[in-house]
């Protein structure tokens, strides 16, 4: 390459690099700063903010909800992908690929949006407006198909010589599944909790469409709600509590990428 | 083994066909209402807004996920693979995090960085002698495009990266040697080497981005419906205006398109089975 080529690339680069970071310096300075606003003030590291958080109730309970409904969903999705992909991948009947490929189509083609309206008339008629049941299971509803798909090529991979043995042994049915199956399946099942978890914390639209009363709204909402309110937007707390939220992701993120490789998450987020 | 089969594939099943009707009753709701009544359909067709948000809709794709995602992570993937090393870890490291903070933080950031009178975009902007701008209210489409580009290019990023890890070395090598400059290069080594995986990303983000609500989280659609993508135009009829029936018919031309895509990426996919 010529030298003035490199060097272009090169600014080329800083500059992308600058667009990349310069927003996220927000997250990382003003949750620290003594005067918090829209803009970037470097004052001496103090941890008031975070006190505020901790005192406004509404902020808490919301930390409560989310974690109510990631966790409940995840134990929901769990539970139900693997006994459902261990049929899947073990049985043989006609129409399995069909309901495979529906699947497919299914989790790709149904998303958030487009689903938003049925699914709210939904719940309104199951009465599951404005509850946090409701948003875990429409969540899990949501990620069942994903789930399955990988699960399934998990058990798919596991020598059904174990199943035989265990069944010479004379262990039968759930119990096969649970003392068997489902420890040998464990790094599936880490890799669905995972994503799993992490896509429902973050997510938004689905709690905004479906609770209505601030004590039940995720943390997501509860931060969308404090900076649309009437009057000024409490600055310091919304960038504290922003950070706390981010947090569980961000180091779910990097310890995973680090044990299994960068590409983890390609392709199965969104 | 019959026992176990109907001993477990029973409950399987029933847990896959609750997952299953809580779909495809969303699927048939979202479609039954329009056969119901065709007004529905008739109404959003001649509705301008629903052609605002679709235009909207399709700028917004065309300029956030293929010029911006895929092109710019191609771009990024190239540059990359020739320097490997820091700069690597630190652009790919800046666009995950991007890629990977939960949504509604995104956008406050981007509210943040945007802001007209606070905002270091402006800050940096006017120290270097040019009038602070109103992003958000001037430049809606743009704002939205630019975010969303800087949200989702980690994606096409980290795929076309792998993708061009698994073209061996001595192809471009031997291609430098026969003196072939960077554009001949690119489009006789290389391209036709990671040709299928360009098509799935494009496919994918494209369906993706079509279907993004975060946006609303920015502009809320305004000013005055100027950056009024088609899910924003579904949630403000419907949970603004309360036409829930209206509303779903409207999610059923999303589906039907979001459907197109699907059977876009199978196609592709096959044919990559298929040549591979």
């Amino acid at each position: 390459m010529h030298k003035s080529g490199k060097v272009l690339v090169m600014l080329f680069l800083l500059l992308l690099v600058f667009w990349f970071i310069l927003p996220l310096l927000w997250l990382i300075i003003t949750p620290f700063s003594k005067e918090p606003s829209l803009g970037i003030s470097i004052t001496a590291p103090t941890l008031n903010n975070f006190a505020e958080v901790a005192k406004a109730r509404s902020a808490l309970m919301a930390f409560k909800n989310s974690l109510i409904i990631s966790i409940g969903s995840v134990i929901l999705v769990v539970t139900l992908a693997s006994t459902a992909s261990y049929a899947l991948s073990r049985s043989r009947f006609t129409g399995k690929n069909a309901i495979i490929t529906l699947l497919l189509i299914f989790s790709s083609v149904v998303t958030g949006v487009a689903a938003m309206v049925p699914i709210y008339a939904l719940c309104q008629r199951l009465k599951l407006i404005d509850s946090l049941l409701g948003v875990v299971l429409v969540f899990s509803a949501g990620f069942l198909p994903t789930a399955i798909f990988i699960l399934k090529d998990f058990i798919d991979r596991v020598p059904t010589a174990y199943e035989e043995a265990a069944l010479v042994d004379g262990s039968r049915g759930a119990d096969l599944f649970a003392r068997i199956v489902f420890p040998l399946i464990g790094p599936g099942v880490a890799v669905v909790a995972v994503l799993c978890f992490v896509n429902i914390w973050s997510n938004f639209l689905v709690p905004f469409v479906l609770i209505r009363t601030n004590a039940k709204a995720p943390i997501s909402v509860a931060i969308y709600q404090f900076f649309t309110e009437v009057g000024i937007p409490r600055i310091g707390l919304i960038s504290a509590y922003s950070l706390l939220y981010a947090l569980p992701v961000l180091i779910i993120y990097f310890y995973v990428s680090k044990k299994y490789g960068f590409g983890f998450f390609g392709g199965l987020k969104g | 083994m019959v026992l176990i089969a109907v001993f477990l594939v029973f409950p399987a099943f029933w847990v896959l066909y609750l997952g299953l009707t809580d779909q495809a009753l969303t699927g048939v709701k979202a479609v039954l209402p329009s056969f119901i009544g065709f007004k529905n359909f008739q109404f959003a067709l001649g509705d301008s807004f629903f052609y605002n948000a679709l235009k909207i809709s399709f700028l917004f794709v065309l300029g956030s996920a293929w010029l911006g995602q895929a092109l710019l992570g191609l771009i990024l993937a190239l540059i990359l693979y020739e320097l490997k090393g820091v700069w690597r870890n630190l652009v790919s490291g800046a666009a995950v995090l991007a890629w990977i903070i939960p949504e509604v933080v995104v956008a406050y950031l981007w509210i943040a960085f945007l802001d007209k009178d606070f905002g270091m975009l402006n800050q940096i902007l006017s120290s270097l002698g040019v009038s602070r701008i109103n992003w958000l209210y001037q430049h809606p489409v743009l704002s939205i495009v630019v975010f969303n580009a800087w949200r989702g290019t980690a994606f096409s990023l980290l795929l076309f990266s792998s993708a061009l890890e698994t073209i061996p070395p001595s192809f471009i090598e031997s291609a430098k040697v026969m003196g072939a400059n960077i554009p001949q290069r690119f489009f006789h080594v290389i391209f036709p080497q990671i040709r299928a995986i360009l098509l799935t990303d494009l496919i994918l983000i494209t369906l993706w981005t079509f279907n993004v609500f975060t946006p609303f989280l920015l502009t809320g659609g305004g000013p005055s419906f100027k950056s009024e993508i088609l899910p924003i135009y579904i949630w403000r009829t419907s949970f603004k205006y309360f036409k829930l029936g209206y509303g779903s018919s409207v999610s059923a031309i999303l589906l039907l398109i979001n459907f197109g895509f699907a059977l876009l990426y199978l196609l592709a996919q096959r044919r990559r089975k298929r040549y591979a």
